[in-house]
C-alpha cells in the first residue's frame, strides 16, 4: 500500500511521518519515529504495555491508526521528562523499585499521569482502577501503587507551594 | 564486620538502571535498529504430530522483498537441546512435527508484513500422524512414539531413588495418609515478546543479541547448531522484559536469524509475536502427583513416598532436571527421616515445558503443604504448630544428602502467625472467610552446572583506572531482579564508593567472564562472591599503593565516604580517584578476576545433581481468602509472608521479587491455566489467559528474616523464586477453612468450589481432584543410604577461593 504522508504532534513537535495508512500508531511510533520507549506485549489492545497519551487520555497505541490522531496531542514516555527533569511519577517509580524488568513502565507512567490529572488525590482503590488495563509481571503492583502515591503526594506538595 | 558498618549493604537504595527504565532509554532486543536489518518470520506446524513430506519455498522466494527462504535443509543436520541428555530439538523441523507451533521454515524480508507474507506462501505437505495430547494418551500408544529416545516409548524419564526404609517408617506411624493432587500447567507470560537480533559480518564472525536469561549456554549450543567455532560467536543478552524461566532455551528465532543473516548478509531480527511467546512455553509442567506420608501423634513425619507424573510436552528441554526437582526439595523444609522418589516426564505432543520460577517444586510443595494440613486436622493440631515443631535441622544434612546450613523458617512461621493474627482468627472468621498457611524451601543457585565441568559457575572482573572509573564486567543477565544492581552495590560496599560510580558491563561472551545464567536463583550469590572477591583483590593492590603513601600498614586502612584512609584517623587519607592512581602507578593495568563455583555436594548417586545448593530460603505465607458461596470465587484479600533471605543486600529489592512471587502464586492458584484442544492452544492472548490484574491482586504484608548465612554474599540467600510457593497451599487450604472443602487441583476456579461445595451438600466428600492414577510401573528404586542427621560439612569450602590472580 502506497504511503501516506502524516503530520503528528508527538511530545510538542509537530512532525512529518511517511507511512501506509494501516499502521498502527505504537508501528509509526517506534519504527518511523525512533521513539522505542513505547512498548508493545500484544498488538492485540490486551495488555495496556503501549499506552500512550493522546490529548492528555490513555490510548492504546496498537490500536491506535495515526491518521486520526492528526490534530490532536501524542505523548509517549520520552515527554514526560521536562528540560532534563523527570517527571514526579518517573522520580518515584525509579525510587521506589517500581520498575523491575521495566517493560511495561512506559504504559503505566503515561497512565498514571492521566490518572492524576484527572484525579491529584486519588484514593489506593482509585489507582488501582485506574492502572486495571496495564499487566506487570515482575512486581505484584504494590510498589507500583506505592510510587502513584508518592508522586501524588509530591505533586500536591508542589502545587501548594505555588500560588 | 557488623551489620551497621555496612554502607551500601541493607539500604533501600534504587536500582542503577531504574533512571534508564522510567524514561524509555533502556534498549530491549527489539528495540535495536540497524543499518540494512532485514525482518524475519518462522513458518510454524498446525499440526501437533506429523511427518513432513515436501516443503515447496518458490512462491515465497518469488515474492518481491523477499531476501531469503530457509528450511532445515540449510542448517546442520544436528539436533539439540539445552540438557546434554536431551538433545531432541531442531530449529527447523526437517521430518517431523511434535507440536503445533514447531518451525518448519523461516524468511527474512525487507519488513515484517512481507517476511509474514512470504512465510504463507510457502507450501507445506504434511502426513497427519496420531496427536498425543496427554499422559494417558502417550503411554497407551507407544506405536505412535513422539521420540526415538527415552526411557520407554514416549517416557522421556523414568527416576526411583530410596533414602532409607519408608515401609518401616510408616509401619511405625500413627497416622498415614495417601493424597492425589494435579497441578495445572502454567506458562512465564513476560510482558516481552522474545526477540532476536543476528548479524553475520564478512569476517565470518556471528554476534546475537537477545532477550535471552542465559547468552552462555546459548552460545555454546549456537555453535553445535550452526557448526560455527565458538570462538567465532559472540553473544550478547538485551536487558530482558521478564524472563520467569521463559528465555533460557536457545530458540528457534534466534538459530533463524543467524542464518538468515549470514545468507543475506544483512542483520536479521525475528521477534515472536504474542501467540508465538505461548507456544514457546517452556513454562510450568502439569504434575499428577500421589503422597504417602506416615505421622506421629504429634505431628513428626516418620517417612514420605513421592510420587510424580509429568507432561512434558514435546521436548526434552530442561525437562530432566524438572523431574528431579519435583522430588527433590520436600526434605529441606521438615524433618524427614526416609524418603523414597518416584518420577516420570512423559512426551505428549504439545509445547515443551521446562522451568518456570520455582522450577518443579511449587507443584510438589502444593501437594506436600495441603497434605500437611489435612493430616494436622486429624491429630487435632494446629497447623501452623506443627509446622514449626518439626522444621529441619540447620547445618545438617537431609535423607537425600542434601546440606542445608541457615534456616530461619522458625522465625517467618512466627512473625506471619504474628502478624496476620491467625491466632485469632484461626476457626473464628465468618462463614466463607478463611485463612490458610503453607511454608517452602528453595534453592539459592544450583550446585552442579547443565554440563559437567570444573570451571567457576561465574566470573566477575572488577577494573579500575586513574579517571576514577570503576567498571564491573559480568556474564550475568539482568532480567529485572536487579542482577546488575547487586554487583554495583557490593562492589561498592567492598571499594567504599557509591554505587553510582561504578558501571556495570553485563552479558556478553566476547567482554565478560562466563556467568551461567540467571535461572536458579543463582546470580546474586554466584555472580555476587565472585563480585567480592574481585573487587578485594582490586583493594589489596589500592591498600598497598596507598599504605606506602601513608607510610602505614596496609591493614590499617578502610576504606569509605570515596576514600582510603587511616581506620580511627579519617583524615589520613586519599580520595578513591587518587587511591587507584597511586596503585595504578605502582602496579601497572588494573583489572582482577573473581570466580565462583559452589561447595561440591552432588550426593553420590545418580540424580544426585540436582537438589544441592550452596543455601537454601525459607518462607512462610498466611492468606486470608474471601470465598464467595453462590459462585465459589475465591477472593484472596491479604497475604502476610515472611522469607528468610539470609541478608537483604537492598531490603526494596527484595521485597519487590517478593512481592512478585507472591502475585505469580496467586495467578498460578486462582486463574492461570496452559491447555490445549487438539493440540492448539486454547486461550493464547493476554486477555483469555487469565493473569490477576491491580484488581486481582489484594494487599501483600513482606516480612524479611535475616539468617545471615555463611555460603551468602555477606549472608545473603535468594528471593526471587521461593516466596512464589508457599502461597499457592496457604490459598488452598485457606480456600478449605472458609468452605470446608478440598480442591487438590490448581487452578482453584469458580467451577470446582461450587462443585466440591454441592458435592458436601449431598454428602459426598467435599474435594474435587484427580480421581486415578496412571497405570505405571516405575524403574527398581536404587537404595541409598538416608544422609538425615548428618552434620554438614565443607561450609563455605568453595573453589576458587583464593590464589589465582593476585
Amino acid at each position: 500500500m502506497a504511503p501516506t504522508l502524516l503530520t503528528l504532534k508527538i511530545n510538542g513537535e509537530e512532525r512529518d511521518v511517511l507511512a501506509p495508512t494501516h499502521k498502527t500508531l505504537l508501528e509509526v511510533l517506534r519504527e518511523e519515529c525512533n521513539l522505542t520507549g513505547t512498548k508493545h506485549g500484544c498488538e492485540l489492545g490486551e495488555c495496556g504495555t503501549c499506552t500512550v497519551l493522546v490529548d492528555g487520555l490513555p490510548v492504546l497505541s496498537c490500536l491506535a491508526l495515526p491518521i486520526e490522531c492528526q490534530g490532536h496531542e501524542i505523548k509517549t514516555v520520552e515527554g514526560m521528562a521536562q528540560g532534563g527533569r523527570l517527571h514526579p511519577l518517573q522520580q518515584a517509580f525509579a525510587e521506589l523499585g517500581a520498575a523491575q524488568c521495566g517493560y511495561c513502565t512506559p504504559g503505566i507512567l503515561l497512565t498514571a499521569e492521566a490518572l492524576l490529572v484527572e484525579n491529584p488525590t486519588p484514593t489506593r482503590d482509585e489507582v488501582k482502577s485506574a492502572l486495571a488495563g496495564n499487566l506487570c509481571r515482575c512486581t505484584g503492583y504494590t510498589k507500583i501503587l506505592d510510587a502513584v502515591e508518592l508522586a501524588a503526594l509530591r505533586m500536591q506538595g508542589a502545587a501548594q507551594r505555588q500560588p | 564486620m557488623k551489620k551497621d558498618r555496612y554502607a551500601i549493604v541493607g539500604q533501600s537504595l534504587p536500582k542503577i538502571d531504574a533512571w534508564a527504565k522510567v524514561v524509555g532509554e533502556t534498549k530491549f532486543a527489539d528495540d535495536l535498529v540497524m543499518s540494512r536489518m532485514a525482518h524475519g518470520k518462522l513458518l510454524r506446524s498446525p499440526h501437533p504430530h506429523a511427518l513432513i513430506k515436501r516443503i515447496d519455498t518458490t512462491r515465497a522466494r518469488a515474492l518481491p522483498g523477499v531476501y531469503a527462504v530457509i528450511t532445515g535443509h540449510d542448517l546442520p543436520r544436528v539436533k539439540f537441546g539445552i540438557l546434554p541428555v536431551s538433545q531432541d530439538e531442531e530449529a527447523l523441523c526437517v521430518e517431523k512435527v511434535r507440536m503445533v507451533g514447531d518451525a518448519v521454515a523461516a524468511v527474512a524480508a525487507v519488513d515484517e508484513e512481507t517476511a509474514e507474507r512470504a512465510s504463507e506462501l510457502i507450501d507445506v505437505e504434511y502426513e497427519l500422524l496420531r496427536p498425543l495430547m496427554s499422559i494417558e494418551d502417550s503411554l497407551a500408544h507407544p506405536e505412535a512414539r513422539i521420540h526415538e529416545y527415552g526411557d520407554r516409548p514416549n517416557v522421556h524419564k523414568a527416576v526411583a531413588l530410596q533414602f532409607g526404609d519408608v515401609e518401616a517408617a510408616f509401619a511405625s506411624a500413627h497416622l498415614v495418609r495417601e493424597d492425589v493432587f494435579f497441578f495445572e500447567g502454567n506458562t512465564h507470560l513476560p510482558m516481552e515478546q522474545h526477540s532476536a537480533v543476528a548479524q553475520w559480518g564478512a569476517d565470518g564472525k556471528l554476534v546475537l543479541w537477545s532477550s535471552t536469561q542465559t547468552p552462555h549456554y546459548v552460545h555454546r549450543l549456537l555453535a553445535k547448531i550452526l557448526d560455527v567455532p565458538q570462538a567465532h560467536i559472540r553473544v550478547v543478552a538485551a536487558p530482558v522484559g521478564g524472563g520467569f524461566g521463559g528465555k533460557l532455551d536457545p530458540f528457534a528465532h534466534e538459530i533463524a536469524a543467524c542464518k538468515l543473516s549470514q545468507l543475506t548478509g544483512r542483520p536479521v531480527k525475528i521477534t515472536l509475536n504474542r501467540e508465538e511467546v505461548f507456544y514457546t512455553h517452556r513454562g510450568r509442567h502439569p504434575v499428577l502427583m500421589w503422597i504417602k506420608t506416615g505421622f506421629t501423634k504429634d505431628g513428626a513425619i516418620t517417612g514420605m513416598h513421592f510420587r510424580s507424573w509429568l507432561d512434558g510436552g514435546a521436548y526434552g528441554s530442561y525437562g530432566v532436571a524438572s523431574t528431579f526437582y519435583t522430588g527433590a526439595l520436600q526434605t529441606v523444609t521438615y524433618k524427614i527421616p526416609v524418603y523414597k522418589f518416584e518420577g516420570a516426564r512423559v512426551f505428549t505432543n504439545k509445547p515443551p515445558c521446562g522451568p518456570k520460577r520455582g522450577h518443579g517444586t511449587p507443584q510438589p510443595r502444593f501437594a506436600m503443604e495441603c497434605q500437611i494440613d489435612k493430616a494436622a486436622e486429624q491429630l487435632g493440631l494446629d497447623p501452623a504448630d506443627m509446622r514449626r515443631r518439626n522444621l529441619a535441622e540447620p547445618f545438617a544434612k537431609t535423607a537425600n544428602h542434601l546440606t542445608v546450613t541457615t534456616i530461619g523458617l522458625g522465625e517467618c512461621i512466627d512473625r506471619v502467625v504474628e502478624a496476620s493474627g491467625w491466632r485469632q482468627k484461626r476457626g473464628n472468621l465468618p462463614a466463607g472467610k478463611g485463612i490458610g498457611i503453607a511454608c517452602s524451601s528453595y534453592l539459592t543457585g544450583a550446585g552442579t552446572a547443565i554440563y559437567w565441568n570444573d570451571m567457576p559457575h561465574s566470573g566477575v572482573v572488577v577494573r579500575a583506572d586513574r579517571s576514577g572509573l570503576v567498571a564491573v564486567l559480568c556474564g550475568a543477565t539482568d532480567i529485572g531482579q536487579g542482577s546488575d544492581s547487586i554487583l554495583a552495590y557490593l562492589v561498592a560496599e567492598v571499594l567504599g564508593i557509591e554505587p553510582k560510580d561504578i558501571r556495570v558491563h553485563p552479558a556478553d561472551t566476547d567482554l565478560t567472564p562466563v556467568d551461567l545464567g540467571s535461572y536458579s536463583s543463582r546470580v546474586t550469590l554466584m555472580a555476587g562472591n565472585a563480585a567480592i572477591q574481585a573487587a578485594e583483590r582490586l583493594r589489596e593492590k589500592i591498600f598497598a599503593a596507598v599504605a606506602r603513601k601513608l607510610e602505614v600498614a596496609p591493614d590499617r586502612l578502610v576504606a569509605g565516604d570515596r576514600r582510603v584512609f587511616v581506620d580511627g584517623d579519617p583524615d589520613r587519607g586519599v580520595a578513591f580517584a587518587q587511591a587507584v592512581v597511586l596503585a595504578e602507578s605502582m602496579f601497572g593495568v588494573l583489572a582482577f578476576p573473581g570466580s565462583y563455583a559452589p561447595p561440591r555436594r552432588a550426593g553420590k548417586y545418580k540424580g544426585g545433581g540436582v537438589g544441592p545448593s550452596p543455601c537454601y530460603s525459607y518462607s512462610a505465607c498466611v492468606v486470608e481468602v474471601d470465598v464467595d458461596r453462590d459462585t465459589g470465587e475465591v477472593k484472596p484479600t491479604e497475604v502476610w509472608i515472611a522469607h528468610d533471605v539470609g541478608r537483604a543486600l537492598n531490603p526494596l529489592l527484595v521485597e519487590g521479587q517478593v512481592e512478585g512471587s507472591v502475585y505469580m502464586g496467586l495467578g498460578e492458584v486462582l486463574m492461570e491455566e496452559q491447555v490445549f484442544r487438539k493440540g492448539v492452544h486454547k486461550i493464547p492472548s493476554l486477555l483469555e489467559y487469565k493473569s490477576p490484574t491491580t484488581l486481582e491482586t489484594p494487599e501483600i504484608h513482606t516480612i524479611l528474616v535475616e539468617s545471615d548465612d555463611p555460603e551468602g554474599p555477606f549472608g545473603a540467600k535468594e528471593a526471587g523464586q521461593g516466596p512464589l510457593l508457599p502461597v499457592i497451599p496457604a490459598v488452598a487450604n485457606a480456600v478449605y477453612d472458609a468452605v470446608g472443602v478440598r480442591i487438590d487441583e490448581t487452578p482453584i476456579t469458580p467451577e470446582k468450589v461450587t462443585k466440591a461445595m454441592d458435592a458436601r451438600r449431598q454428602g459426598k466428600p467435599g474435594r474435587l481432584g484427580p480421581e486415578r492414577l496412571p497405570v505405571f510401573t516405575f524403574p527398581e528404586a536404587k537404595i541409598v543410604e538416608s544422609a538425615f542427621g548428618q552434620p554438614a560439612e565443607g561450609i563455605a569450602e568453595r573453589p576458587f577461593a583464593s590464589g589465582g590472580a593476585s
